[in-house]
């Protein structure tokens, strides 16, 4: 390492000021870069948690799938939860390249020790939650996603942008999901609207504590992992939110949503803190069970992983000694 | 020398980079990496990840390990080479610059 001309001035090593420079130019940072140990580990902590929520966030849909009205909407659920394996693998890869490996992922996943987005602890009662989770809860996702393509860390950015390209049938195909049923019988509506009222305050918490609340989003933001703040982008998505509700024709479940001239966006209401934190801490309709889940499956999975190995390994061995009796 | 994108260690299947044709005529441009347990499985793997929506017609597939690249560590020496040689790109030459089909 070498010292820098003035150490009055700073006390950053070489590395770190290059890296300083390299964020304050917007240039990306790639996995063999020197990077503080601090930025390793929130991109680690924000990537993983971010892929463990696609995986886990297969569940409340996986639920719906043999159940989904018309082999159509069959075709499209499982689509979307294939999109969301995908997603996943794409995010675990990107926090694979900060030198973290899968099996430890893993098994943070499982311990509790790395957590996944609250959303996915909601239960999924009535078919229309497939809709009120492709408008609300992907258009929440794809809210916060899209400044996350421009994230100072370049697998990551490069694993958000070829996200958010597959997520926006995500969210439209929730959206006709709503529309078609709004256009329905009274009975029909009248589920649609129930499960609006359900996801509309989780879907608007997805986007994190309120800023003052939330200590690590300035340093975040500082080295351009995160380019927007929790409230800014939530303002953003209620904006979008109160427009679409009315083509749809569902009531968004907040009296206090009204425009405001003065500083051209919703006003809307404050939300329940308490029970984000309540949901953080395990206590929500499903945490135990996603957890149990995805334990189960991975086990389930094991003798599948261990057998492929085992037959590539005699493949290869086969090869190997084909080649020798060749030459 | 690590690969990039390899962690090492505890997986049960090695990784692998991705490379996609996108269409024809054009290059396999790097699109991510997978784990799989042999060449033939990665390969469809990558069918599955990377073209759900034909977003290919040609798949490469190579071992992370196989992978030797560049020492970030020196990149400034190593590629220090072009600078200052101007002269190698076309705009160095002001002289013809108003001549027709230059």
């Amino acid at each position: 390492m070498t010292a820098t001309a003035d150490p009055a001035v700073t006390d950053k090593s070489a590395d770190e000021l290059e890296f300083d420079r390299m964020i304050e130019a917007d240039l990306r940072i790639e996995p063999r870069d020197w990077m503080p140990e601090a930025y390793r580990k929130t991109l680690i902590r924000q990537i993983s948690q971010h892929a463990h929520s696609e995986i886990i966030g297969m569940q409340p849909e996986g639920n719906w799938i043999t159940r989904a009205p018309s082999l159509k909407r069959k075709a499209i659920l499982m689509a979307k939860v294939q999109d969301e394996a995908g997603h996943g693998l794409y995010l675990y890869s990107a926090a694979q390249t900060l030198g973290i490996d899968r099996e430890t992922m893993f098994e943070q996943l499982i311990t509790g020790a790395a957590k996944y987005s609250s959303i996915f602890n909601y239960t999924t009662p009535t078919w229309a939650d497939m809709g009120s989770i492709g408008w609300l809860v992907d258009g929440a996702a794809i809210c916060n996603q899209v400044p996350l393509c421009r994230a100072s860390y370049g697998p990551y950015g490069r694993a958000m942008t070829r996200i958010c390209k597959e997520e926006s049938f995500h969210q439209r195909q929730g959206f006709e999901i709503l529309l078609e049923l709004m256009r329905g019988t009274d009975a029909q509506r009248a589920m649609a609207q129930e499960s609006v009222n359900r996801w509309y305050a989780p879907a608007l918490m997805m986007f994190g504590p309120p800023d003052e609340d939330s200590p690590n989003s300035q340093r975040s933001m500082a080295w351009k992992i995160k380019r927007f703040s929790n409230d800014d982008l939530r303002q953003r998505f209620v904006d979008m939110l109160v427009p679409q509700a009315e083509v749809l024709g569902v009531t968004l479940p907040d009296p206090a949503i009204s425009w405001n001239e003065e500083r051209g966006h919703y006003d809307f209401g404050d939300l329940d803190w308490n029970e984000f934190y309540e949901v953080l801490a395990g206590r929500g309709q499903a945490n135990a069970v996603r957890v149990a889940r995805r334990k189960k499956a991975h086990e389930d999975g094991s003798w599948v992983r261990e057998a492929a190995r085992a037959y590539a390994d005699r493949e290869a061995a086969a090869r190997d000694d084909a080649g020798r009796m060749a030459s | 020398m690590t690969s990039p994108g390899d962690s090492g260690g505890r997986e049960t299947w090695p990784l692998w980079e991705v490379f996609i044709r996108s269409s024809r005529g054009l290059s396999h441009v790097h699109a991510g990496s997978l784990h799989a347990p042999d060449e033939t499985m990665a390969v469809r793997n990558a069918r599955d990840l990377y073209t759900r929506r034909a977003e290919g017609v040609s798949i490469w597939v190579v071992r992370a390990s196989d992978i030797t690249s560049s020492d970030p560590d020196a990149k400034g020496e190593f590629f220090e080479s072009p600078q200052g040689k101007e002269y190698r790109h076309a705009t160095y030459y002001k002289e013809s610059e108003a001549v027709p089909h230059l």
